[in-house]
Order: C-alpha cells, then sequence, then structure tokens
C-alpha cells in the first residue's frame, strides 16, 4: 500500500485540492518519514520541523480561501547551498556550519509565493565539490535503495530525501551533473535546465559559468510542475535569460513518433560497466518501440576531453567564488591568531576540507601567470568544439540518448583515495554543463536491485522537449514506481 | 608538469591557504598527478578556435542604476564573528 508521503507532487496536490487531505496532515506525516527512516539515511543537515508546521498552517489558510496551486502545502527539501532567510545554510562546510543567511535565494522566494513548505536542508559534498555525498563536512549520506552505499553527489542528501519519501521534491544544483549523477543512483528524476533558464541569486556559488539550479523529483510530472515554478528571468542574475517561460506541464502526454534520438558512441565507452550499458540499451530499444526513429551511430569526438576541461575551468572559477571566506564578515572565524594575515591563513586552513583547498590550489594555478594559456584558455577553447558539436548534433537530432553515468553507485569509502578516477566518473553529464545546455536523468531499471539512470540532451531551451520523451518513456516503463525497501 | 614545494607554497600564500608540512607534501603530489592528466587536452586542434568563458549569448549585460532600500546594517552584521557596534572588529592591519 502507497503511504501520503509516498505519492507524487501531482496526486498529492489533489488531495489539497479536493480537502481530502491537509498540509499539515501532509507535512507530520512526512516528519514522521523523517523520524523514521534518517537516523539510517542521513540526508538532512537541517530539519525545519517547527517552521515546516506553520507553514504548513498558512498554506491551510489558503487553501481554505480557494487558492491552491501545484505546490501550495507541498514539504520540500532544498539542497544547503540555497539561501534560504533566518535558516541555517551551511553548504556542508565546517566554514559556513553556523551561517544563517540574511535573505532568501530567488528559487525560495518564487517556492514560498506557490505556498511551499519548507521541511529541511539536505546534506551535500562540501561546497558541491564531489560526487558521492561523503565529502560532507558532517556526515556521509547514504543511499535508500542500499544502504551501504553511496546516494551520488554533490546533491546527495536532496536525491536521497526524495527518494525516501521525507520530502515530495527537492531542488539541486548541477555544475557537473550534482542533480543527474544523484537522481539516478538513487532512481529519481533530476533536470538540469540550460544555463541561464533558472536564477543562481542565492545560490552558493561553485563555478558561475557551470551552475544550474534544477528540479530533483519522483516522476516526470512533477519535474514539469517546478520548473514552471522556478523558471524565468531574474534581474539580480545578470546571467539569466529572458527566455520566454512556457507551461512546461502542456509538454507531457504527447507520443514522440517520428522523433530523431541520436546515440552518441562516446558516451558508451570503455570504463561502462557493462549491465550499465545493456540496461540503457534496453530503454533506446523502449524508445524506437514507442515510434522514435534511433540513429546508433552519432559521434562526439571532443566530448571525452569534457572531464579535463570541467576540471581547469571549474576550480578556476571556484578559486575565485571561494576568496570571500575571510572569517571577517560570516561564517567560521579562527580567533587565536596574532595578525588579520594569520587570523585569514588559519581561518582557511581550518575552515575548508581538503577536497576544497585542493581545488581552489588547482584553480589558482592554473589562473596564474604562465600557466593562463597553457590550461585555461586551452580550457576554454576545448569548450567550444564541445559546444559546436551539440550544435551540430541537435541539427540532426531532437535528443541524444546517454546513461547518466558509467557505474552503478558504489559502497561508501570505496572510492575515496582514487582521485583521478573520482574526477573522472562524471563524464556522460559534465559536458552537457561546458556547454551550457538542459538534460535529464530518469529512471531505466535496476541491476541487482540498484538503480540506472537514462539521461536524455536537448538544445538550449528544449526542455519541453525533453519532458515529452521522458515522460513518454516513464509512462510505458514505469521505473518511477518503484520504492526503496527500507 | 610537476608542482614542487615552493610552488605550493606560493599558490598556498596567493590563497591566504594556512598548511602543514604534510599538506604541503600531500598537494605537491596530488596537484602534479592531476596536471599530468589535463596533459590530454594538447592532442586536442584548437587552432583557430575562440575561447568560450560562459555558454550562452549574452554579452555586457547593463541596467539602470535603480535607488533602493539596502539590507539594514543589523542584518549585515548578524552573522559577523566580531563586531564593534555597526563595524565588523578585524586584528590590526597595522602595527
Amino acid at each position: 500500500m502507497t503511504h501520503l508521503e509516498q505519492l507524487t507532487i501531482h496526486e498529492v496536490h489533489k488531495l489539497l485540492k479536493s480537502k481530502q487531505v491537509s498540509s499539515v496532515e501532509l507535512t507530520k506525516a512526512v516528519i514522521a518519514r523523517i523520524h523514521a527512516v534518517d537516523p539510517k539515511i542521513r540526508a538532512f543537515v537541517t530539519v525545519t520541523e517547527e517552521l515546516a508546521l506553520q507553514q504548513a498552517m498558512q498554506a491551510d489558510k489558503r487553501i481554505a480561501d480557494g487558492d491552491c496551486r501545484p505546490l501550495t502545502g507541498i514539504p520540500a527539501v532544498m539542497k544547503d547551498l540555497l539561501c534560504t532567510k533566518g535558516i541555517r545554510t551551511t553548504c556542508s562546510s565546517k566554514m559556513l556550519e553556523n551561517f544563517v543567511s540574511p535573505y532568501n535565494a530567488t528559487v525560495i522566494e518564487k517556492l514560498y509565493a506557490e505556498g511551499m513548505v519548507l521541511i529541511g536542508k539536505a546534506n551535500m559534498d562540501e561546497c558541491a565539490m564531489g560526487s558521492s555525498t561523503e565529502n560532507s563536512a558532517f556526515f556521509a549520506t547514504h543511499n535508500p535503495w542500499d544502504l551501504m552505499r553511496i546516494p551520488g553527489g554533490s546533491s546527495g542528501g536532496a536525491a536521497a530525501a526524495v527518494a525516501a519519501s521525507e520530502g515530495f521534491y527537492a531542488l539541486g544544483s548541477d555544475t557537473g551533473g550534482s542533480i543527474r549523477q544523484p537522481a539516478s543512483y538513487c532512481s529519481i528524476t533530476g533536470l538540469k535546465p540550460t544555463y541561464g533558464r533558472v536564477s543562481r541569486y542565492g545560490l552558493i556559488a561553485l563555478a558561475s559559468s557551470l551552475d544550474q539550479i534544477g528540479p530533483m523529483t519522483r516522476d516526470v510530472e512533477d519535474a514539469a510542475i517546478v520548473m514552471n515554478a522556478i523558471s524565468g528571468y531574474d534581474d539580480r542574475d545578470s546571467t539569466s535569460v529572458s527566455y520566454e517561460v512556457t507551461d512546461y506541464t502542456k509538454a507531457l502526454g504527447k507520443n514522440i513518433k517520428g522523433m530523431r534520438l541520436g546515440i552518441p558512441r562516446e558516451y558508451f565507452a570503455d570504463g561502462i560497466q557493462p549491465e550499465v550499458a545493456s540496461t540503457i540499451k534496453t530503454a533506446i530499444v523502449a524508445l524506437e518501440e514507442l515510434g522514435a526513429h534511433v540513429d546508433w551511430n552519432v559521434s562526439l569526438p571532443s566530448s571525452p576531453y569534457a572531464p579535463a576541461v570541467y576540471y581547469v575551468i571549474s576550480t578556476a572559477e571556484a578559486s575565485a567564488n571561494l576568496a570571500r571566506y575571510d572569517g571577517i564578515r560570516y561564517g567560521f572565524s579562527y580567533q587565536a591568531a596574532n595578525s588579520m594575515w594569520e587570523a585569514l591563513e588559519k581561518t582557511r586552513q581550518f575552515g575548508f576540507g581538503t577536497e576544497v583547498k585542493r581545488r581552489i590550489m588547482l584553480g589558482t594555478y592554473v589562473l596564474s601567470a604562465g600557466c593562463y594559456d597553457t590550461y585555461y584558455l586551452k580550457a576554454q577553447k576545448v569548450r567550444t568544439l564541445i559546444r559546436q558539436e551539440f550544435e551540430s548534433a541537435f541539427e540532426k537530432y531532437d535528443a541524444l540518448i546517454t546513461p547518466t553515468s558509467f557505474n552503478l553507485p558504489f559502497k561508501l569509502g570505496e572510492k575515496t583515495d582514487d582521485l583521478m578516477a573520482s574526477y573522472f566518473y562524471d563524464v556522460c553529464t559534465i559536458p552537457v554543463n561546458i556547454a551550457g545546455i538542459p538534460a535529464i536523468s530518469i529512471p531505466a531499471g535496476f541491476v541487482d536491485g540498484l538503480p540506472v539512470g537514462l539521461q536524455i540532451i536537448a538544445k538550449p531551451f528544449a526542455e519541453e522537449k525533453l519532458l515529452r520523451i521522458a515522460h513518454a518513456y516513464e509512462q510505458a516503463t514505469g521505473w518511477q514506481q518503484y520504492q526503496p525497501p527500507l | 608538469m610537476k608542482l614542487d614545494r615552493e610552488e605550493v607554497l606560493r599558490l598556498a600564500a596567493l590563497n591566504k591557504l594556512g598548511m602543514t608540512e604534510e599538506d604541503v607534501s600531500v598537494f605537491s603530489r596530488q596537484l602534479s598527478d592531476i596536471l599530468e592528466g589535463f596533459e590530454i587536452l594538447n592532442q586536442v586542434d584548437t587552432t583557430g578556435i575562440s575561447p568560450t568563458a560562459q555558454p550562452n549569448s549574452l554579452f555586457n549585460v547593463m541596467r539602470a542604476d535603480i535607488i533602493a532600500p539596502s539590507m539594514p546594517p543589523s542584518e549585515v552584521l548578524a552573522n559577523a564573528p566580531l563586531r564593534n557596534g555597526e563595524f565588523f572588529r578585524i586584528h590590526a592591519v597595522l602595527e
């Protein structure tokens, strides 16, 4: 039997609208679920229990007044790098362990305007640097499908919470795959929108030319509903784009007959687990059976260089973004120093974890005199090639289909020693951020009880196409209906 | 590219990042390995290719200078580790 907290946004919205259930009941059910399962999963850095109940009461008043929007009264989880006024925003870093945001991120403002109930802030890799959530300065999060395994990252807490019914949806952020890869590992839907589609104001920055906020949900319809609420131009983010926002739910329920899908061979290269490759191939055959024309012989020859491009560009941008942590205006501050410079050095020494320091050092190096042309400028040029190859592909194809990850979720602690390997895991997701285009990961089945995610990639601002294909596949296969054995 | 001890210390100083001797030797080895990994980019011919700094086509975004209320000092200072009235307090810069 399906419990209340396991329903989707669109299912629970109907119950709220018809007053069969109240937001307070819904919120209590989610809180009870968090108490029951989160000691095993550890998805949350902060649970905002009292605040959530107050917000639920307000939502119930609003619903009683006849104003029940698609997200009104529904408990949601925010990755802990989205600023929430009056609530701790830690970035899972010792540096921000006690930081209380003085303002809301634009996406938070937009969701509050829709009547969101905020249930808590989710664990992540420190400063969004990592793919396992093991880099959190506080604790690791466990995968609801197998508690011995990682949930993916960096939005691992958000993905685990949604998969384990500890909230109906989450917002994550994706710089190199940080929404899609944990969505894949936890068998949920994760959408990385086009760069500029969603305002980044109030998102604690990792790499400003790559970061994008997006929904993590239990099915494709829910992703469309959340996209409707968070998309659009914002004058506080000058990289956001005024491209028209349409009703994304209109993309749902349409067939995909005659759509042209390309399968880039570089995304099935050496290193992919054979069971993952065969699961994705089965999914592609299912898309073919739904009437899509599939070209199995597409090539994006520069994509294998994307991880190297990513680690040059993202660390360069991160080294600049993280210069703001000085222990003076907010955050961790080393007090027992004799001078301002010593205080600054010790604050950063003890406030940042190892991975963060390593990336700051690397980013400073690739930007430094004598190295700029060799590393940074070179990476920016290869970035152009990667982008151009996608542009050419989208002249012929409506979308590209790939695995989200080469691997099934690893065991906790299995991969942290192998640095170079961990940097190159995200080979399927990184090229999408490099090119600034949208992509979605949806559940595509299981191998020995572990989830496999299918990635669909489209041209800039073609989120509707992603949702249309994803929804057709989901409705035909039903993989989104499975619940983890908790 | 090999990153020696002096180079790691120079980067740490640029970053105002305090470091133990052990950190220095670990980072020297790890960063050298990662930079070696970056050499794969030399296989790509980028002759005549212009760089991409960010992926959408926006260029020099301008806006009107509109006067609006700022955040009140009490909120700006609420997270300050040390403060003195309406000021952030820091260690002496000059002796």
